[in-house]
């Protein structure tokens, strides 16, 4: 049995029409329990026009994500023990994105980033060539396996205080893909790539601050990623090309 | 709803930029005062009859406490950025450099 019958939970509702308000539900308390179970009891026993987001349920669509007291989250892997605050949790929509309604927000501007720090395929070959052989122990290779499983939460472009005070910046996840692409064997264009994480908000904007890699539920290390774009863009710069 | 984000990087981060700002405002100061060994050394001397307040010695520990700060804080983030490292080699290598300060300050404070 929990130690206690009921959660105190107050989750933010509102988005452009509504200015953003908390409003509390006291919600069942079970010993196996996530966030995201009890943000569904509230939308399925209390109020039926909750909105959130979610698909998977397992940790890989990265659609669930939320702030929990204060801390972006994967809500279906994020259980409720690990992150009550006496008897009580906050949940709101993540922080850095527009709401479009109570607990959804807007992905657009991070999947925007996504493509604007050229983090698409460049290809070497066509579908007519063989099947480019890859080394799984070259360094490059281990490079871009580091971060390859990151699954789109948004979650360390919500936990980046840079994104929050500086728009343009790409975020930690799409320049994390920029430096995967940029370290594949298969991808045709490392100029582009580090192009397009050299500007204005680019790899450089990155203050260390490490929030990324802190929160990252699949405990994946963007900081390191665009440590790694600031060494290459600098050995470019400095004449240095990689080959 | 308020943010949380007290882990050891984002404080490191924080006590870099203060460190830094404190530092800038102080180096002003410190030039205004140096330029009296030019220009009027007996002003100087009367200045530095200051440094004798115990308040005044205090600040100055402030002042090698924001400097030590910010020469580490700006190695870390220096090894942090440019050296392709792993997290662990990284730790042990600050580990190596904290603990050769220890040892050498050690034999300085006994030195003078």
């Amino acid at each position: 049995m929990p130690e206690r019958d009921h959660l105190t939970v107050t989750v933010q509702r509102g988005g452009p029409d509504a200015p953003m308000r908390p409003q509390t539900f006291e919600v069942p308390a079970y010993d196996n329990q996530t966030v995201l179970d009890v943000v569904s009891w509230i939308q399925q026993n209390a109020d039926p026009t909750l909105t959130y987001r979610f698909a998977c349920r397992v940790g890989m669509c990265g659609s669930c994500a939320m702030m929990v007291n204060g801390v972006p989250r994967w809500t279906c892997r994020t259980h409720v023990s690990k992150v009550l605050d006496g008897n009580a949790i906050e949940v709101g929509p993540l922080r850095n994105l527009p709401v479009i309604k109570d607990l959804a927000a807007d992905m657009d501007p991070f999947f925007d980033k996504w493509v604007a720090a050229e983090g698409m395929h460049h290809p070497t070959r066509t579908r007519d060539d063989a099947i480019e052989a890859i080394d799984p122990v070259a360094m490059e290779r281990q490079e871009a396996n580091a971060g390859i499983e990151c699954i789109n939460c948004s979650v360390c472009y919500s936990a980046c205080d840079t994104v929050a005070g500086n728009p343009d910046y790409l975020g930690p996840a799409a320049l994390q893909r920029a430096w995967t692409l940029y370290n594949d064997a298969k991808d045709a264009d490392r100029d582009a790539i580090l192009d397009a994480v050299s500007g204005k908000g680019g790899c450089h904007s990155c203050h260390s601050m490490g929030s990324c890699t802190t929160y990252c539920p699949n405990e994946l290390d963007p900081l390191s990623a665009i440590a790694g774009l600031k060494r290459a863009t600098a050995k470019r710069f400095f004449g240095g090309r990689k080959g | 709803m308020k943010v949380a984000r007290a882990h050891p990087l984002w404080l490191a981060y924080l006590l870099h930029r203060l460190s830094g700002l404190g530092l800038a405002l102080f180096l002003p100061l410190h030039f205004w005062v140096l330029s009296y060994a030019l220009n009027d050394a007996a002003k100087l001397d009367a200045f530095l009859t200051l440094t004798e307040i115990p308040l005044v010695k205090l600040a100055e520990f402030g002042l090698v406490f924001l400097l030590a700060v910010h020469l580490f804080g700006g190695l870390r983030l220096l090894a942090l950025e440019w050296l392709p490292w792993s997290a662990p080699q990284k730790t042990w290598a600050a580990a190596a450099v904290a603990g050769s300060f220890l040892v050498s300050t050690t034999f300085l404070l006994q030195a003078i």
